[in-house]
């Protein structure tokens, strides 16, 4: 039951907003509704780790490990960006008098996200995918700034692209159940058990569709190009969403069909994934040596983790996976972070060149503290959780047998340490341009940064029991051996 | 059904699969946003067809629900919405500029449909089924097409006509090898193409209105800029 609630929460919400007497208080509802909504994700994911699995309505919404982190991943940020968007909207956007419309849609947006783990059917998971990227598109454009138009129309044109391609992809998957003797109700959990029967052929060429499909929407190079666009234009709070959980999603459907495959005997095609994720992390670890803007290096950042989370699933090994589930947990939390700095400097410089910034310390010790933080943190220094997913991904390639791949795997993220900290040291330290000083950062946003900045800070040195057998389960889902 | 009326299905079956992918050479070989538009409207008129023959033929009154929402929403619907929505200018008189001229255009259409039928036809011997035999290749053939014409095309208006028909390609193979999906999620995914079709035609409309072209080739302030 409580699975039912933090899905329809945010669908209740995007309609308050949009009731004229109530536009006033839209932040406010907002706020609540997502609150309420993360605690009931949290009821969800302790039923699943006392039963293993939690059904709201059978066949419809259910949720096991895997779709249990991933709700609850989303339902964090996303109360997170919501509380960092009240400040926003009052200083930083240029159409505050449509704020009731950005929370109504940005309700609505998290509605589809939640929705999509949560479907049992994996029809239904292209029709909440496709919800996702209808709603980010119209909330990427929000500013209705030539280049937050230009961002969208390529972010539309790109990822809506994938749709009618990974629709006949899934199409395929039916049709596959349906002729080896599985009914009419698909289902993810009748795929596992139906899948050594289905003809392997059908199942590589469905995988590769949704692959391609699914692929464009999680960013993977070379499908890569329209997410430092919407990064860097959308609202911040947006982009924190955007970076840190939508491209997670469809990365979900994408390893949730693998390892469907790899319930079925014959159809091997792990080694693929660790080539495709290893082209994705070389791709965005060349561009972030030479990016200029501070927002599209986070983004090209995430590129980098989606690519290191297809390798590590690509491993086919337990180790593997609980390396790719932590690493999807980790960089959720992350990144966002690193957003919500990206959106504090932006707010009181006014810029996001990365030249023109300089002395972040003595301008604004928050927002410059906040930065070197999450910069650390996303680039895996330790002691902070990407490092240890990122460690745990490369032992796990090692006892699997992927020597060479590993070793690609390490240089990459040396290469992408190396590039991220030599962008923010410039922005660190040294003089300020001007003496100025900046606007200061709004409480709502300080807020935001301190609850995001705890599980960053503590998942490093000390991961609590329950977040530990959440991981353990959803990677038993993703089912390596 | 006798065997006859059977074959009488099939041979129609196969004509509509035939200028399914007439139409998506039309729509390479078009210059006019109009024309475009035309084809495509053509396109979901067979596309209905052969969702009604199927349906007919194997006694599914999905298929034939999905035959009538794709007669109301892409032949009737779309097209009346942007045509009420968008400015005038972007549909009269005017030229499409291309990457790839027109005949090599089409020449590389025709290469993609022979590589849809190569790459399905591992596929096809799992089934004896003569419908799923023809519209699965030409499905496949119509996404390929239609991804093509969006790539070489740089306006916003035959782009998102590509994204349809390549819709239309991904229905077309669909009818055939999952004709007995649920109805509601059926719906789901019909009322979820409309949905990127509205959408499409809002960002459109904001487009032309806030930088005053839809000329894609003109959006090109966001990018990887060099070093100085």
């Amino acid at each position: 039951m409580g699975l039912i609630v933090a899905i329809f929460l945010p669908l209740l919400a995007a309609l308050l907003c949009w009731l004229k007497p109530l536009r006033k208080i839209a932040w406010g509802t907002t706020v609540i509704c997502l609150s309420i909504s993360f605690a009931f994700a949290v009821m969800t994911a302790g039923q699943v780790l006392r039963s293993g699995r939690a059904v709201a309505i059978a066949g419809w919404f259910e949720a096991d490990g895997l779709s249990a982190l991933v709700i609850l991943l989303v339902s964090f940020v996303c109360t997170l960006a919501a509380i960092f968007a009240g400040g926003y909207m009052r200083h930083g956007s240029h159409q505050r008098e449509r704020s009731w419309w950005f929370y109504c849609n940005y309700n609505l947006l998290v509605f589809a996200l939640i929705v999509v783990p949560a479907f049992a059917s994996p029809n239904l998971v292209w029709v909440g995918v496709e919800l996702i990227t209808l709603f980010a598109t119209l909330l990427v454009g929000f500013e209705s700034t030539p280049g937050a138009l230009e961002a969208a129309w390529k972010m539309a044109i790109l990822t809506i692209m994938g749709a009618p391609i990974s629709l006949l992809g899934l199409l395929a998957l039916y049709w596959a159940y349906h002729s080896s003797g599985g009914g009419t109700a698909e289902t993810w959990q009748g795929l596992y058990a139906m899948a050594s029967t289905m003809p392997p052929n059908l199942l590589k060429f469905s995988f590769l569709l949704v692959f391609v499909g699914f692929g464009a929407k999680v960013g993977l190079a070379p499908m890569h190009t329209w997410l430092p666009d919407a990064h860097s234009q959308a609202p911040t709070p947006i982009c924190a969403v955007l970076s840190g959980i939508k491209t997670t999603v469809p990365l979900y459907a994408i390893l949730r069909l693998f390892s469907v495959i790899l319930a079925s005997p014959e159809a091997r095609i792990g080694n693929w994934m660790v080539v495709f994720g290893l082209f994705s992390v070389g791709i965005a670890a060349l561009l972030l040596l030479q990016v200029r803007d501070y927002k599209r290096m986070f983004a090209f950042s995430t590129v980098e983790h989606m690519g290191i989370i297809l390798v590590a699933a690509g491993f086919a090994t337990h180790a593997g996976d609980y390396g790719a589930v932590s690493q999807m947990l980790n960089h959720s939390i992350t990144k966002s972070l690193c957003f919500y700095a990206a959106g504090m400097v932006l707010l009181s410089l006014g810029t996001r060149q990365i030249s023109e910034v300089r002395g972040l310390f003595r301008i604004s010790p928050f927002a410059g503290g906040a930065l070197l933080l999450s910069s650390l943190a996303i680039a895996g220094a330790p002691p902070f959780p990407i490092f240890l997913s990122e460690f745990s991904i490369l032992s796990a390639g090692l006892r699997s047998g992927h020597n060479v791949a590993v070793a690609i795997l390490a240089v990459l993220i040396v290469v992408a340490f190396i590039a991220i900290m030599r962008q923010v040291n410039g922005m660190l330290f040294g003089e300020p341009e001007s003496t100025t000083p900046a606007e200061p950062v709004p409480l709502s946003c300080r807020t935001a940064v301190l609850v995001a900045a705890i599980p960053v800070v503590v998942l490093g040195v000390y991961i609590p029991g329950p977040v530990h057998s959440l991981l353990e389960l959803a990677a038993q889902q993703l089912g390596g051996h | 059904m006798t065997g006859a009326q059977t074959q009488l299905i099939e041979g129609l079956n196969a004509l509509t699969a035939g200028l399914i992918l007439l139409t998506a050479f039309g729509m390479v070989a078009t210059r006019q946003v109009q024309g475009v538009m035309r084809f495509f409207v053509v396109q979901s008129l067979f596309l209905a067809a052969s969702a009604f023959l199927i349906g007919f033929s194997r006694g599914s009154i999905h298929l034939l629900a999905l035959g009538a929402i794709t007669i109301a929403a892409k032949v009737i619907g779309i097209p009346w919405v942007l045509k009420r929505t968008l400015p005038g200018d972007l549909y009269e008189r005017r030229e499409i500029n291309q990457v790839i001229n027109i005949p090599s255009s089409l020449l590389l259409a025709l290469l993609l449909a022979i590589a849809a039928e190569f790459l399905v036809s591992p596929l096809l011997a799992t089934t004896q089924d003569p419908v799923i035999h023809v519209n699965l290749p030409i499905g496949l053939a119509g996404i390929l097409i239609g991804a093509y014409s969006l790539i070489a095309r740089r306006e916003a208006l035959p782009q998102m006509v590509g994204i349809l028909a390549m819709e239309n390609g991904a229905f077309f193979a669909g009818v055939a090898i999952a004709s007995d999906l649920p109805l509601i999620a059926e719906l789901a995914i019909a009322i979820d193409v409309i949905l990127i079709a509205v959408v499409i035609g809002v960002l459109t409309r904001n487009i032309s209105q806030t930088i005053g072209t839809t000329e894609a080739a003109s959006m090109s302030e966001l990018r990887e800029k060099p070093w100085d």
